[in-house]
């Protein structure tokens, strides 16, 4: 039996979904302890989210049919 | 009194609306059409999302059943054997075949293949077509839109430094809406990631690529219907504009790091395992790094484009007035968030490219604890 693609590329947008989601909740807590670095921590925030992003889109086109 | 008029004119609208609703449903319930239709949305999205040989903006048929395409030709440059020019208007949007000189072409896919005088396509086993494809160097869809960003830019940019020596520095005009955004670049990218030491001759290109892959992807919004920063060939070749300058730029820290990252801090023997494993992680890693820019930056557009028009699909596949109104009020949710995507996707490569820059240009003073 295989498995059908679309259940991967489910798999992918729930891994993403989980770290860019753990990224932004640790930064708001961030913040909240450090409001005055705010700007800091937003720019890392932004960076790392699009690390993982980068590596869901890649896994997301390995899944694409054709 | 006027309320209640204002009630029984929308109950009056409502009652007319399902009524109407109604006889199209019975027009198009059958199962045939319905495929038929989402097929054709996929095929339309398809088409959007790919690079054309002439600006159509919309095409509509008429009541005779003759369509109309609105939109106007662009030129077609071709190399078969010397320079082949003429209008792809000739391809009367690809049913026709376009005869220059003695060679006939025929678009197909929006490629153009090198056929007979009646257009025949031959296909090879996996049904790919197995004609001759000239070397294209059509000025295209995306490559008009690139170009009029560019002049944009020329004269927008060029405007402003001339308005900033008239004005005693002062910005004036649509530079007072520029110059946060620049001095954000210079001062929270630039500066922040790269250091107050080798920032300055970076700065033409991170402030070039921000405002190219920002005023791309608002056009990538409007009607126009452009899709340029969500073609591969093109995030590419942004990306490989940050590879070159990465690597051209690396002082000899970098390459150090790269090849020797343990430095002194063990004896020759004991870097020799570490380093067969270590030093094809960090060759690889240069390459990963624009491969990763070019994906996220291609990925997200063409990602957002296809949701848009998706929502847009299903005004069509429902066919009543909640289905429709849903799919309008997403698309303009999705629409808004767009032009959030397309700053920030801007602003992500501008950063990460700053990043790599400054892992290029770093140089630290050695010797000390690591």
């Amino acid at each position: 039996m295989t498995i059908p693609r679309i259940v991967g590329a489910g798999l992918i947008v729930i891994g993403v979904g989980v770290g860019i989601g753990r990224i932004g909740g640790q930064a708001m807590e961030a913040i909240a302890r450090q409001p005055e670095a705010y700007g800091k921590i937003q720019t890392a925030m932004l960076i790392v989210a699009a690390l993982i992003e980068g590596i869901g889109f890649a896994a997301l086109f390995a899944t694409a049919e054709n | 009194m006027r309320n209640t008029l204002l009630v029984k004119l929308f109950l009056v609208s409502t009652i007319l609306f399902s009524v109407t609703v109604f006889a199209k449903d019975t027009e198009i319930n059958s199962e045939e059409t319905k495929t038929d239709l989402k097929t054709e949305i996929d095929e339309y999205i398809q088409h959007h999302l790919k690079d054309s040989h002439d600006f159509s903006l919309f095409s509509y048929t008429d009541t005779e059943g003759h369509e109309h395409h609105v939109g106007f030709p662009l030129p077609i440059i071709l190399w078969d054997d010397g320079l082949v020019v003429f209008s792809s208007s000739k391809f009367h949007h690809g049913e026709d075949v376009a005869t220059s000189g003695d060679n006939h072409y025929k678009l197909y896919h929006e490629k153009i293949y090198k056929t007979d005088a009646n257009g025949t396509i031959n296909y090879d086993a996996e049904h790919h077509p197995s004609n001759i494809k000239p070397l294209d160097f059509s000025i295209t869809k995306s490559v008009m839109m690139i170009l009029i960003t560019g002049f944009l830019m020329l004269l927008l940019f060029g405007g402003l430094a001339k308005s900033y020596s008239k004005n005693n520095g002062i910005a004036k005009g649509v530079g007072r809406f520029f110059e946060p955004v620049i001095l954000y670049i210079r001062d929270d990218i630039a500066i922040a990631t790269i250091g107050e030491k080798s920032y300055q001759k970076y700065m033409p290109f991170l402030l070039t690529i921000f405002f190219f892959i920002w005023f791309l992807n608002m056009f990538g919004l409007t009607p126009l219907g452009v899709n340029v920063t969500g073609n591969i060939a093109i995030t590419s070749a942004l990306a490989i504009l940050t590879f070159l300058i990465t690597n051209f730029t690396g002082t000899k820290d970098y390459w150090k790091h790269l090849f020797d990252p343990l430095g002194d801090s063990m004896p020759w023997y004991a870097k020799i395992p570490l380093y067969i494993i270590l030093i094809p992680i960090e060759v690889l890693g240069i390459f990963i790094k624009p491969f990763s820019l070019l994906i996220r930056l291609y990925a997200n557009m063409q990602a957002g484009h296809i949701v848009i028009m998706s929502l847009i699909g299903l005004m069509f596949i429902f066919k009543n007035w909640i289905g429709s109104s849903l799919s309008f009020g997403l698309a303009f949710a999705i629409s808004l968030i767009e032009i959030l995507v397309a700053l920030l996707q801007a602003y992500i490569f501008t950063m990460l490219s700053a990043l790599y820059f400054g892992f290029a240009s770093e140089e630290h003073e050695h010797a000390e604890a690591h």
